[in-house]
C-alpha cells in the first residue's frame, strides 16, 4: 500500500463535477464537522466556500488556539548546494540554468552555522539541490553533524533517498524532513520534470513514507502551487497528509503551501492561486487536519505571514536566505533558488510575532 | 479544616490542588503572573523547550522560587527516550520530580501505557519522584504503583481538547481502588470540570492549555484554582448522592417505622 494507490483512485473522479456542484449548505454541514473526511476537503477547497471564509477562519482559529496554544515555531534554512542534475522548469536552481553555483566546504558550513547561531534561531532546515555526484548522501551526513553541534534540532529538505539513507541522516541528527512532490497530477508533473532523477514520480511520492519508516519525527509534505489544477492539487497535498498520519501514528505530519515566486528562468504558473484562495486553502488544511503543523516560508509577504498566524499557520521561517553561503558573505553567495517577498530580519520577525500576541518557539526538541 | 486538608505527594505537601503547566502561553512573562493569581504550587515544563543556554529564552527563568518544577518527558516516543530526557532534567538541575509522558500517537495524542510503565520503573529505581500520565486502566494503575510511582495522571479527554471528564468512569474506580494519589491531566476546558473531577474525589487536577489559551490567563488561573478549591471543599462535606427519583419529604410509607 501507497499512497500512489489513492493518486490513481482519484484519477477517475470527476473532480469539475464536484467542486462545481458543492452548495452553501455543504459547506455549512463540513464546518460544523469535527473529523472532516474527504468530501468535506473538497467542499471546503471549493469555490462555493469562498462565500464561508469567515466561519472557516473563526473555526480554524479556534482550533489552532486549542492545539498549539499562542505560539509559534521558527526554523530558518541553510542551503548548502545549488548544483542539481535535474531539469524542472520552474526552479531556479534548474540544470540548464547559466547560474552562479556552490557547494559549501565543512568549513564554510561551520561557518554559515556560526552566523546564523548569533541569531536566536535553534531549528536548521537543510537544503541542497539534487546532484548525488556532488553533494552525496555522505556529504549531507557530514554537514548534519557539523550544523548539529550547534542546533538542537535540524531538518532536511534534500533529495529523496532511500529508507536506509534517512535512517543514516537520523542517526547524524537530522529529526524532521519536507519533501514536496510538487505537482501530484502525473501528467504536469512528466511535463515540468524533463530530466534527472526527479522525472521519478514514484520514488519522491513514496519518500515521506521511507522517511517515517525510518523514523524521523516529523515528516512534511506539499505542492508547489501554481503548477496543477490548484483545488485539485490542494485536495491531493491534504489527502497525502492525512494518509501518513493514519499510517504513522508516531509521526508528526506537517503540511506547506509554497506558491510559485519569480525564479531565475522566469517561469509563469499555469494555474496561479491568488491570495483569497491561498487563504482558503490553509484554512482548510488546518479544519481537515487539527494537530498538524502549517509552515508558511517567507515566499509570503510580511502582511500576510502576521494575519495566517491567527488562521492556522504554525511554523514560519525567520531571516531566511535561499542562496548557497549567503549568512556569511552575501556579496559572494550563489544565486537564490527563488526571491523572497518576507524581508525581515530574525529580530524583526520575533517582534511582529510578539505585537500579534503569540510566542516566538525557538526550540521545540532536542535529540539527545 | 481547610488548613489542615493537605495533598502529600512523593514526600512534599501542597495546599493548592490545581497544578498547572507552562505550554501555549502567548508570552512567557503570562506564566508569573498566571502562578502568582491561581496560586498554583507546582507547574509541569517541556523540557525539550528549555533552552539552558539562554537568560530571556530560558523558561525556567519565568518560575518564582516557591514554586515547584514538575519537569516532563514531552516529545518522547519510546520508553528510553523518556528516561534520557528525565536524567537529562534531573543533571541539569530541575530536581528530582518527573512527569511521564510518552506519546506514540500523533493523532490523538494519547499516551503509550506500557511505554510510560517502563520508564516509571526505570526512573523510580533511580530515585524520581515520578507522575505518570497515563490512559485510566486500573490494572495498570496497581502496577504503577508497584513500580514506585508518586501519584497517577489519568487523562480525562485528549491533551488539548477542552472535553473534560470523558474518561469519567474509568476515572472514579481508580480514585476507589488506588492508594496512590489521583491527579486529572489533560482535556479539562472549564473551571466546572475541574469542579466536578475534585468532587469526584480526585486529589488533584493539572490544566494547561485551557489556561494558557485563555485570553485573560491570570483570571482564568484564579478561576480554575477556586474551582478546584470549591470542589474539594464539597467532596470534603460529603455530598449527597444524586438521586434518579424523588424523595419526597413526607414519605408514603413512613406509618410503617
Amino acid at each position: 500500500m501507497s499512497f500512489y494507490e489513492t493518486i490513481t483512485k482519484f484519477e477517475d473522479f470527476d473532480f469539475d463535477a464536484y467542486l462545481q456542484n458543492v452548495t452553501d449548505r455543504d459547506v455549512e454541514r463540513s464546518l460544523d464537522r469535527d473529523h472532516l473526511n474527504w468530501r468535506d476537503l473538497l467542499n471546503l477547497l471549493s469555490s462555493k466556500a469562498q462565500n464561508h471564509l469567515e466561519p472557516m477562519a473563526q473555526k480554524a482559529r479556534r482550533i489552532t488556539l486549542q492545539y498549539f496554544g499562542r505560539t509559534i515555531h521558527l526554523y530558518v534554512p541553510l542551503y548548502i548546494s545549488n548544483f542539481c542534475n535535474n531539469q524542472c522548469i520552474y526552479c531556479g536552481f534548474n540544470r540548464t540554468n547559466r547560474i552562479n553555483r556552490r557547494k559549501l566546504t565543512f568549513e564554510e558550513i561551520e561557518l554559515e552555522a556560526e552566523a546564523i547561531s548569533r541569531t536566536e534561531m535553534k531549528h536548521i532546515l537543510v537544503l541542497t539541490g539534487e546532484a548525488p555526484d556532488i553533494t552525496p548522501l555522505e556529504y549531507i551526513e557530514d554537514a548534519v553533524s557539523i550544523i548539529k553541534a550547534r542546533f538542537p534540532s535540524v531538518s532536511i529538505e534534500v533529495f529523496p533517498m532511500e529508507e536506509d539513507g534517512y535512517r543514516r541522516l537520523k542517526a547524524a541528527g537530522v529529526d524532521g524532513m519536507t519533501i514536496y512532490q510538487e505537482v501530484y497530477d502525473r501528467e504536469i508533473y512528466k511535463k515540468v520534470h524533463l530530466a534527472g532523477r526527479k522525472a521519478d514520480y514514484r520514488f519522491r511520492l513514496d519518500a515521506p513514507e521511507r522517511a517515517a519508516k525510518a523514523g524521523l519525527r516529523t515528516v512534511s509534505v506539499g505542492a508547489l502551487l501554481g503548477l496543477g489544477e490548484k483545488r485539485r492539487e490542494a485536495f491531493m497535498t491534504a489527502m497525502h497528509a492525512r494518509y501518513l498520519e493514519d499510517k504513522f501514528l508516531s509521526t508528526e505530519i506537517g503540511l506547506s503551501l509554497p506558491r510559485i515566486n519569480p525564479a531565475e528562468g522566469g517561469f509563469q504558473p499555469y494555474d496561479p492561486v491568488d491570495d483569497k484562495t491561498f487563504v482558503q486553502f490553509l484554512m482548510a488544511y488546518r479544519l481537515f487536519m487539527p494537530r498538524s503543523a502549517i509552515s508558511v516560508s517567507t515566499r509570503e509577504r510580511a502582511e500576510m505571514r502576521d494575519h495566517l498566524m491567527f488562521l492556522g499557520a504554525t511554523r514560519l521561517s525567520a531571516g531566511s536566505r535561499t542562496d548557497v553561503g549567503g549568512y556569511t558573505k552575501p556579496e559572494t553567495a550563489s544565486t537564490a533558488q527563488f526571491d523572497i517577498s518576507d524581508v525581515r530580519s530574525v529580530g524583526q520577525t520575533i517582534q511582529a510575532i510578539r505585537d500579534k500576541g503569540f510566542q516566538p518557539v525557538f526550540k521545540d526538541w532536542e535529540l539527545i | 479544616m481547610q488548613g489542615e486538608d493537605l495533598l502529600a505527594i512523593g514526600g512534599m505537601t501542597f495546599t493548592n490542588r490545581l497544578f498547572t503547566g507552562t505550554g501555549k502561553f502567548a508570552s512567557k512573562a503570562l506564566i508569573p503572573k498566571m502562578l502568582e493569581a491561581s496560586g498554583s504550587e507546582m507547574i509541569t515544563v517541556a523540557l525539550r523547550r528549555v533552552d539552558f543556554a539562554s537568560e530571556t529564552e530560558n523558561i525556567l527563568s519565568y518560575i518564582p522560587k516557591g514554586v515547584r518544577l514538575l519537569p516532563n518527558t514531552s516529545g518522547a516516543r519510546n520508553e528510553k527516550e523518556a528516561v534520557r530526557i528525565a536524567r537529562i532534567a534531573r543533571e541539569a538541575g530541575c530536581g528530582n520530580l518527573i512527569k511521564i509522558e510518552v506519546i506514540t500517537d500523533m493523532k490523538y495524542l494519547l499516551p503509550d501505557n506500557h511505554a510510560t510503565l517502563l520508564a516509571t520503573e526505570t526512573l523510580a529505581k533511580e530515585g524520581f519522584i515520578v507522575f505518570p500520565y497515563v490512559m485510566p486502566d486500573l490494572p495498570l494503575a496497581r502496577q504503577l504503583e508497584d513500580a514506585g510511582a508518586a501519584a497517577v495522571m489519568p487523562l480525562g479527554a485528549p491533551i488539548g481538547t477542552n472535553r473534560g471528564l470523558e474518561t469519567r468512569s474509568m476515572i472514579e474506580i481508580l480514585i476507589e481502588n488506588c492508594r496512590l494519589p489521583i491527579i486529572v491531566d489533560a482535556g479539562i476546558g472549564r473551571p466546572s470540570q475541574a469542579a466536578e473531577a475534585m468532587e469526584m474525589g480526585a486529589d488533584a487536577v493539572l490544566v494547561n492549555t485551557a489556561i494558557s489559551s485563555a485570553e485573560d490567563p491570570a483570571a482564568m488561573g484564579q478561576a480554575f484554582s477556586m474551582a478546584v478549591a470549591a470542589g474539594r471543599m464539597a467532596y470534603l462535606a460529603k455530598m449527597r448522592e444524586e438521586s434518579k427519583t424523588a424523595v419526597a419529604s413526607s414519605p408514603l410509607t413512613g406509618f410503617l417505622s
